[in-house]
């Protein structure tokens, strides 16, 4: 792929008191490409994401952004370097309003034309949210949340956005309508590290992936070759 | 009649300032502050403090001096309220919320006998004391100081609601409230939001505080006991956590206390708040305008 790397994660050590949750993980993800993790319920994706954005302390290895070290970086710092996470669950602010939402995305943005352009733009690209803008985030629906919350990781221009299982507990047309916004901001220059249990979407659109267990890379190679590679196709995309 | 809702909104105002820091901090980070109504007091004890050192030249009690040491009180008493969360309840906040509850309980004693110790625990007069020539409105006693008073307190309680609902750092507390680990998502510095409530609440603390000094005259170290309490009960009349609420709960329990010792006698006005509070708690407790649920699962 690209010769520069957005972000190069290297033999990560997480631990949640005993449980070792990252042991030895190592991966990255080049300037302009779509990288997919895969891997069961408890292997470690949540906890990859939120070592990088600071949220969770690393115990060993590095995190290199954009040729910066950032390994156990302060949050704030991590989103100032370009790097938005859009967390699992999405985690709307309930009582706040659709544009409240996404004005908190700009939370770290000095220039207010800046976040008022950029949420014009987040309301054409998704104008469902334009309609609700006065609408408390938690009356939206499961879809209508996961739009929000993309949209909101917009306001902050991210350089890389690192989407945790935003296919969860959606219809499969809006997944695919997910998977292709996704795909439509990493043609805009927007590297992407894509976290998801829902495997064939998610390949659908990557152009690398990862198959990560019990805190470790299994597997990884083109999406293209995972997506008919049988260890896969059996664990993952089922018969 | 309207003498009485008179009195119950001044003495309302002032238990809305008080109540506000409470709901805000609660709100925040859903900690019962019951140190809060010990900055009141530290706010009266710095506006004494101050107006003893001018001396002489504040004689007269004019509201400008006055107005200057409210200033200069309230920054006091909100650095007070950064330091306070920062070395007592910080070290506490992922802890079960009973060790902050004991914390917050151990802080309330150790600013109040810290101030006996350093003020001594006699009572102090006032160096200044508002009292003035009254307006007669339909057939109520209304002096100008308290029409002041309570000019400064609505201005206060404006500007905080408008910190909250339109500044930057406003709305980043009210996602904080709902879920902090998004906020650090965002970017949010969520210490430094903490902060900056805390700052607001004691200073609005302080400047009740003040005033509380100036118009009633005497100051002591436990002056911040009751109307912490008081405070506490308005801030769960409005529904705890509650912004709006705190200041109608506020002015709801002075027009109770009002009239409920006009009809009682004024031996009955403390019994009659916790009545109203345990009232409350158990018929609606969540408060006047109590937090709707609307999140979907
Ligand atoms: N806060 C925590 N405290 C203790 N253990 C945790 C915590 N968060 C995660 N773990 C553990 O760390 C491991 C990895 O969890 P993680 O959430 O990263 O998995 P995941 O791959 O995202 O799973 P899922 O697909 O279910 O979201 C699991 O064993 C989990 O139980
Ligand atoms: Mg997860």
């Amino acid at each position: 792929m690209s010769t520069a790397n957005a972000l190069v994660i290297s033999d990560l050590n997480v631990r949640y008191g005993h449980v070792q949750a990252l042991s030895g993980l190592s991966l990255s993800v080049g300037e302009g490409e779509i990288v997919a993790v895969l891997g069961n319920n408890g292997a470690g994706k949540t906890t990859t994401l939120a070592t990088v954005s600071g949220v969770v302390r690393a115990v060993g290895g590095r995190v290199t952004a954009f040729g910066k070290d950032i390994t156990n970086g302060k949050p704030w710092d991590i989103v100032g370097a370009g790097i938005v996470h859009v967390p699992e669950g999405r985690r709307i602010f309930s009582r706040l309003s659709v544009h409240e939402n996404l004005q908190m995305g700009g939370y770290l943005v000095g220039d207010r034309a800046a976040i008022a352009r950029r949420t014009r733009r987040v309301y054409e690209l998704f104008p469902r949210l334009g309609e609700r803008r006065k609408q408390e985030g938690g009356t939206l629906s499961g879809g209508e949340q996961q739009m929000l919350a993309v949209g909101r990781a917009l306001i902050a221009e991210p350089r890389l956005m690192m989407l945790d299982e935003p296919s969860m507990g959606l219809a499969p047309l809006v997944v695919k309508d997910i998977m292709g916004v996704i795909k439509a901001i990493n043609e805009t220059g927007t590297s992407v590290l894509l976290v998801e249990q829902n495997a064939r979407a998610a390949l659908a659109i990557a152009d690398r992936a990862y198959v990560i267990e019990t805190g470790t890379v299994a597997l990884s190679g083109r999406a293209a070759d995972l997506a008919t590679d049988s260890r896969v196709v059996d664990a993952y995309l089922g018969a | 009649m309207t003498q009485l809702i008179w009195n119950g909104i001044f003495i309302g105002a002032f238990y809305a300032l008080v109540a506000l820091g409470y709901s805000m901090v609660y709100g925040i980070i859903k900690l019962l502050n019951f140190a809060h109504g010990d900055i009141y007091m530290l706010g009266a004890f710095g506006g004494f403090a101050m107006l003893t050192a001018f001396g002489g030249s504040v004689a007269g009690g004019s509201i400008v001096a006055l107005l200057i040491v409210l200033v200069l009180s309230m920054l006091g008493t909100g650095m007070f309220g950064v330091v306070l969360e920062r070395v007592a309840y910080r070290p506490v906040r992922t802890a079960p919320r009973l060790n902050a509850l004991i914390t917050a309980v151990g802080a309330s004693f150790t600013i109040e006998y810290g101030t006996s110790l350093v003020a001594g625990p006699n009572p102090e007069v006032y160096p200044v004391q508002l009292s003035g020539s009254a307006l007669h409105v339909l057939d109520a006693h209304i002096n100008i100081q308290q029409i002041v008073l309570v000019g400064i307190a609505v201005a206060l309680m404006i500007a905080m609601n408008l910190w909250v609902l339109r500044t930057r750092s406003g709305r980043a507390m009210r996602a904080i409230s709902q879920d902090p680990k998004a906020c650090l998502y965002m970017g949010v510095n969520v210490d430094g939001v903490i902060s900056w409530a805390f700052f607001i609440g004691s200073a609005l603390a302080g400047a009740a505080g003040v005033m509380a000094g100036a118009y009633f005259g005497t100051v002591n170290f436990l002056m911040g006991f009751i109307i912490g309490l008081k405070a506490f009960t308005a801030a769960v009349i409005g529904g705890i956590g509650n912004i709006p609420g705190a200041v109608l709960g506020g002015i709801l329990l002075g027009l109770l206390e009002s009239f409920g010792t006009a009809w009682l006698g004024g031996q009955w006005r403390d019994v009659f708040t916790f009545v109203v509070l345990i009232l409350l708690l158990t018929v609606r407790p969540t408060g006047l305008l109590g937090e709707r649920v609307t999140e979907r699962v």
